[in-house]
């Protein structure tokens, strides 16, 4: 024994002999199941919205400032970077909107039967591409 | 009420102060879950308004802008997001610290300034619609 965590994982096996207890796997080995995924997801998503934030911040301070500045925001907003960044928003935005109505849903104590939990999460992913894509169509078509 | 019926119920295990105070280890009891959920409730309908908000402004001049906020029904719908986002933001971002920083003194000052970004950028959000709806 080396230290007192070897000295916690010392056991005996049901023919009194001293064992070395078994690790549980670390989280890198686990398989990813949808649930764990959306979980984790619902929080990335929650904190990649917080720098979104930062875009609209800067979108109506720029708008009451002068024209140019507006214009500078609109004319980045339009730029590649500009519209990858808005797709990202839309795509976070629209995810956690999905993830979130399915935790609301989930608060009222129903949804949680593993198959139900499962199909909602699916309905989650589904739901997010059709607002995403339908949005972007939108706005590239009419906007 | 139990009634007629005196068998043991979960009601029970905790005394009639502590299920009267009910406020936990922070103090503040459900408040800051149920702020998490009534703020998500209210951003259902105003993020749906101000995605199609965003896509009639793609390509705007500031005229359009003090024109789309200069009306009644857009400027309080702006003004209840702003509220909204910022509320439901810090609630949120403040779990994530509370789950990840552990140092109690780094914990505090990180809680502290996310909620001081916050109030300071909403306020910032807040004059700049009304000075472009007013």
């Amino acid at each position: 024994m080396r230290d007192v965590r070897d000295a916690l994982m010392v056991a005996r096996n049901t023919d009194g002999k001293l064992v070395r207890r078994p690790l549980s796997p670390h989280i890198q080995v686990h398989r990813w199941p949808i649930s764990m995924a959306l979980s984790i997801l619902h929080r990335a998503s929650g904190c990649a919205l917080g720098v979104g934030t930062l875009l609209m911040t800067w979108w109506l301070i720029a708008a009451a400032q002068s024209e140019e500045s507006f214009a500078t925001a609109q004319k980045f907003m339009g730029s590649p970077f500009g519209r990858l960044l808005l797709f990202g928003w839309t795509a976070a935005l629209f995810y956690h909107f999905c993830s979130g109505l399915r935790h609301l849903w989930m608060d009222t104590g129903r949804g949680f039967e593993k198959a139900e939990y499962d199909r909602s999460a699916w309905i989650v992913v589904g739901a997010t591409v059709v607002l995403t894509v339908g949005t972007w169509i939108i706005a590239l078509a009419f906007g | 009420m139990a009634g007629s019926n005196n068998a043991p119920h979960r009601d029970m295990m905790r005394s009639p102060l502590g299920r009267a105070r009910g406020l936990g280890a922070a103090k503040v009891g459900a408040t800051h879950w149920w702020a998490q959920r009534l703020t998500a409730v209210a951003l259902v309908p105003l993020t749906l308004w101000f995605v199609c908000g965003v896509i009639r402004m793609h390509g705007a001049v500031q005229h359009d802008m003090v024109a789309w906020l200069s009306q009644p029904v857009p400027l309080v719908l702006m003004l209840a997001l702003i509220v909204a986002t910022f509320h439901h933001l810090q609630l949120g971002l403040q779990v994530v610290i509370e789950d990840y920083v552990h140092a109690e003194g780094c914990k505090l000052a990180s809680i502290l300034a996310l909620k001081a970004a916050c109030v300071l950028l909403a306020l910032a959000c807040i004059i700049s619609v009304l000075k472009l709806g007013l």
